[in-house]
């Protein structure tokens, strides 16, 4: 059994310190050991996307990266955008235009959307469906959750100009 | 789907990770990007007793350009790749090939480093290494060497690589004046591995090809350069019937598989379609470059 290593970590701006084995996901610590569970775990080997969290500003998917690869560093889940009475622009689109079912994608979707919009330019809603392609749903919600995204992009555009 | 226990390490120089895969004998891997190794982990289909993380090494995170190269850190990431200025300037091919890698939460973590020493062979960092003549830096405990990509790749999944190696390095010459490019792909989904890619480039000169290379990925147990099909093209201008050898000549250099994904005739089908189009927006792209 390997031991266990002390890890800080920087989770939607709150330090946190910890004891961990070396073979925990990232997404198994936000989870189990910080109580955080609104990161969702589907496939754990990188395919689905539902776990998809923000480390040092860039997404990431927290079954393939391990807890003690965070020490130090800042991790943002969907718990940081905001919450019931208070949600940000980005969940906002996503309640306005029907952009989840079941709701288990949503995570990973509005964390990976998150860094989409920060990198991408998103002019074409091909381009959007590229960037979300490694975002399950099983609900095949797609379309809307791509007319939240476009809304949002194009409210943005509109504000800057 | 949790990975087995292991042991891990956390090195801040190449110095410290080479000592440590020295130390732990066969038994380490090193964990880089993460994005091919967490989820053989996951599985159980690898149980390294230690992990190596070489996240830590700043060293090995870089893009510089020199007179005749671009040189590569093994930790840079996809993404980096992606947007780099410079890989835009001097080797646009590698721009866009980079887009087709994955999804941009893989992207931000995987590195160049890591998918070479993976050597997926559908993978699209192999096939370009090829493409490009790209030239790897090794180190271990107790030497260094360098090494073609065309020596590197030997099986699936499959490198010239020891236990106590690690790739440090990755060098890729400029291309020369007067050379257009193109690229071409076709996967289930964007960003899943290829079913089948061509990259290409022509270097074109008073309207005749001086020099072509085709690199294809997907289509064998290791990334092809097909140089029967490159020397084809040296001294020509594209006809229809030059295509139409060409191509011929890359699907008998092929053999790729049959999986759930594709039929191996499918596939040979597909990467002879795929190389004309590649090499019909090189030579545009080079004569737009002599315009």
């Amino acid at each position: 059994m390997s031991t266990t290593r002390d890890i800080t970590v920087t989770v939607n701006g709150e330090a946190f310190t910890a004891a961990v084995e070396p073979r925990l996901h990232l997404a198994d610590f936000l989870r189990h050991t910080l109580g955080l569970t609104g990161t969702h775990v589907g496939c754990e080997h990188g395919v689905c996307g539902a776990c998809t969290v923000l480390v040092d500003g860039d997404s990431v998917r927290s079954c393939l990266m391990f807890a003690v690869q965070a020490d130090r560093r800042r991790v943002e889940t969907v718990e940081s955008l905001g919450h019931i009475g208070a949600m940000n622009k980005l969940q906002e689109a996503f309640h306005e235009h029907h952009a989840l079912q079941c709701g288990f994608c949503t995570p990973g979707m509005l964390m990976t959307a998150t860094d989409l919009m920060k990198k991408y330019r998103l002019a074409s809603d091909d381009s959007i469906r590229e960037g979300l392609s490694g975002n399950l749903c099983r609900c095949t919600g797609y379309e809307h959750i791509i007319r939240a995204i476009r809304a949002l992009v194009d409210s943005k555009a509109e504000n800057a100009r | 789907m949790k990975p087995a226990p292991f042991d891990y390490t956390a090195a801040t120089s190449v110095e410290m990770a080479t000592a440590s895969l020295a130390e732990a004998g066969d038994d380490a891997k090193i964990i880089a990007g993460g994005q091919s190794l967490v989820p053989l982990l996951n599985f159980r289909l690898l149980r390294p007793s230690i992990l190596v993380d070489i996240n830590s090494i700043e060293s090995l995170s870089f893009i510089t350009e020199t007179a005749t190269n671009i040189r590569v850190g093994a930790l840079t990431r996809h993404y980096q790749l992606e947007t780099s200025p410079v890989i835009a300037r001097h080797l646009p091919v590698l721009s866009c090939a980079m887009t087709h890698v994955a999804h941009l939460a893989i992207r931000n973590r995987g590195t160049i480093g890591g998918s070479l020493a993976h050597g997926d062979p559908a993978a699209e960092l192999p096939m370009m290494a090829l493409l490009l003549d790209a030239e790897l830096h090794i180190a271990s405990v107790s030497s260094a060497r360098t090494i073609a990509a065309r020596d590197f790749f030997l099986g699936a999944l499959t490198v010239d690589l020891g236990g106590g190696e690690i790739v440090t390095e990755i060098v890729l010459p400029k291309l020369p004046a007067r050379t257009g490019w193109g690229f071409a792909e076709v996967a289930r989904r964007h960003g899943d591995f290829a079913l089948a890619a061509v990259a290409a480039t022509l270097t074109v000169v008073a309207d005749a090809i001086v020099e072509a290379r085709i690199a294809l990925t997907g289509v064998g147990r290791t990334p092809l350069r097909v140089a029967e099909a490159e020397s084809l093209l040296v001294g020509q201008a594209p006809t229809p019937y030059l295509s139409g050898q060409t191509v011929e000549a890359v699907r008998a250099a092929m053999e790729p598989d049959s999986d759930l994904h594709a039929s191996a005739d499918y596939r040979r089908h597909l990467a002879g379609v795929l190389t004309s189009r590649a090499l019909a927006a090189a030579w545009r792209r080079a004569k737009e470059s002599a315009a």
